[in-house]
């Protein structure tokens, strides 16, 4: 079944593990060709955030909306969306072309071995294409996962830290990708620290601070300053826990 | 993606990979034999074996090196979160468990081919009289005890102490199973072979595998949905 949608809208999103709540009441609207990066500390929330969105995650309250559809469209939702994680989803065992393949028969993709060939030579590993993914350094194995994420051509992307690992080379060529990404029409979300790298990049950044989704100003300082402001009037909970 | 074209790719790529490393299959294999054989030296004295020990044994052997293998098997899947990747693709999540599945019992039946004639030469036991009801008492069994354990590997795989939790949870719910295969592997070492004996432990093995399996469909999405 083929489905699409141009727009991703999150609801007052709350999720909590045990006594502990990772996502207070999120909301976010995300639209076709709209690049959305969301920053914070380390444990605000943002990994279980993109799980929500990928429908790796139920939330404990709220509601998520792919344009007309919600995550109960099962196969046919998670056909439209790529995940990068922070970990790679990658079989080190296994060479460039093993993984993207069995990605690839997963996905139903069609003319495999030519989108594989053209992917291979994106992440610039077209000649080491039979070797074990394991001798791989972790740029190498980033880039090849940022390509199985985007094999199927997803409308929704989920970039978790994506620039982990990337050679300035490898920067430019992602912030080359990224516009395409936008320009194409996706809904694409990035978490990451890079702040200088995503900076004229995103159309939205957003701040995501135990739990709670914040705005950062858009336009005047570098985002790096703006991140820090929004921070620093960030309103401080008692303590994430329920 | 059909159902079966999903599973035979879990189940091709899970073959792959051991292909290279055999690290799943060299360890399961050297703790079943190994489990073997200090049952035969306790259990064997002066070349003489306990009368009736071979089927427990042989039994024991499979569960034994059957958890080491599943937990194994999914440890794999946590240590790159691959099964995120799995679990995040368009195909029927219950096929990803049957080529979970099915990859786990083409491992252990090639741990039986080793053990099961071992079992034979170390306790004497003259299992291959009737192969067709073995070969049908060890697919039921194996069967059986594979679809409980894959789930419930699948499902601690983010569990901290889930090496302990396998075996605790597994072999309270597969002890139906293992008597099963037990007295039906007993029945065909009788002097006379009680045929009749055998067929009925067989039908009752079918039968757990067919709960265990439904059970097991049924439930994978929504337990692995976290």
């Amino acid at each position: 079944m083929s489905l699409d949608f141009h727009s991703l809208a999150l609801t007052g999103v709350t999720r909590t593990f045990g006594r502990r709540r990772a996502l207070h009441k999120v909301s976010l609207r995300v639209e076709a060709g709209e690049l959305v990066v969301v920053l914070g500390p380390n444990g605000a929330g943002k990994s279980t955030l993109l799980a929500i969105v990928s429908t790796l995650l139920a939330p404990t309250g709220g509601d998520v909306r792919y344009g007309d559809y919600t995550s109960a469209m099962g196969a046919a939702l998670r056909a439209r969306i790529g995940l990068l994680g922070h970990d790679l989803y990658l079989y080190p065992e296994l060479s460039p072309a093993e993984n993207l393949r069995f990605f690839a028969g997963l996905y139903g993709i069609d003319r495999v071995e030519e989108r594989i060939s053209m992917a291979l030579d994106r992440a610039g590993l077209s000649d080491r294409r039979d070797d074990p993914v394991a001798g791989f350094s972790r740029g190498m194995r980033q880039r090849l996962a940022l390509e199985r994420a985007l094999l199927h051509e997803p409308r929704l992307v989920l970039l978790d830290e994506p620039f982990t690992g990337l050679d300035d080379a490898a920067t430019d060529a992602l912030v080359g990708r990224l516009r395409q990404l936008r320009a194409s029409g996706c809904l694409t979300i990035v978490v990451t620290h890079d702040l200088d790298t995503v900076d004229g990049v995103a159309d939205r950044a957003l701040l995501l601070h135990r739990g709670r989704l914040l705005d950062v100003a858009n336009e005047g300082e570098p985002l790096r300053e703006r991140y820090r402001a929004a921070l620093a009037h960030a309103p401080q909970p008692a303590a994430g826990r329920l | 993606m059909s159902f079966v074209r999903a599973a035979w790719l879990v189940v091709r790529k899970d073959v792959l990979i051991e292909a290279r490393s055999r690290e799943i299959l060299y360890t399961t294999l050297f703790f079943a034999v190994a489990c073997v054989l200090v049952f035969a030296f306790g259990f064997v004295n002066e070349g003489r074996p306990i009368t009736d020990a071979a089927p427990g044994i042989l039994w024991i052997a499979i569960a034994f090196s059957g958890t080491l293998a599943l937990g194994r098997a999914f440890e794999r899947e946590r240590q790159h979160e691959t099964l995120r990747a799995l679990m995040i693709a368009p195909v029927d999540r219950p096929a990803l468990y049957v080529g979970k599945l099915a990859g786990i019992l083409l491992l252990l039946a090639m741990v039986e081919v080793v053990i099961v004639p071992l079992v034979a030469l170390l306790f004497h036991a003259p299992l291959f009289t009737r192969p067709l009801l073995l070969v049908a008492l060890l697919a039921g069994g194996t069967t059986g005890f594979a679809a409980v354990g894959t789930l419930f590997a699948a499902m601690l795989v983010r569990a901290r102490s889930r090496d302990v939790l396998l075996p605790v949870l597994l072999y309270p719910i597969t002890i139906p199973v293992i008597i099963a295969g037990v007295r039906g592997t007993a029945a065909l070492l009788q002097a006379d072979v009680d045929v009749p004996m055998a067929r009925a432990w067989i039908s009752m093995l079918v039968l757990f595998d067919v709960v265990f399996i439904v059970l097991a469909l049924w439930t994978f999405e929504p337990l692995m949905t976290e």
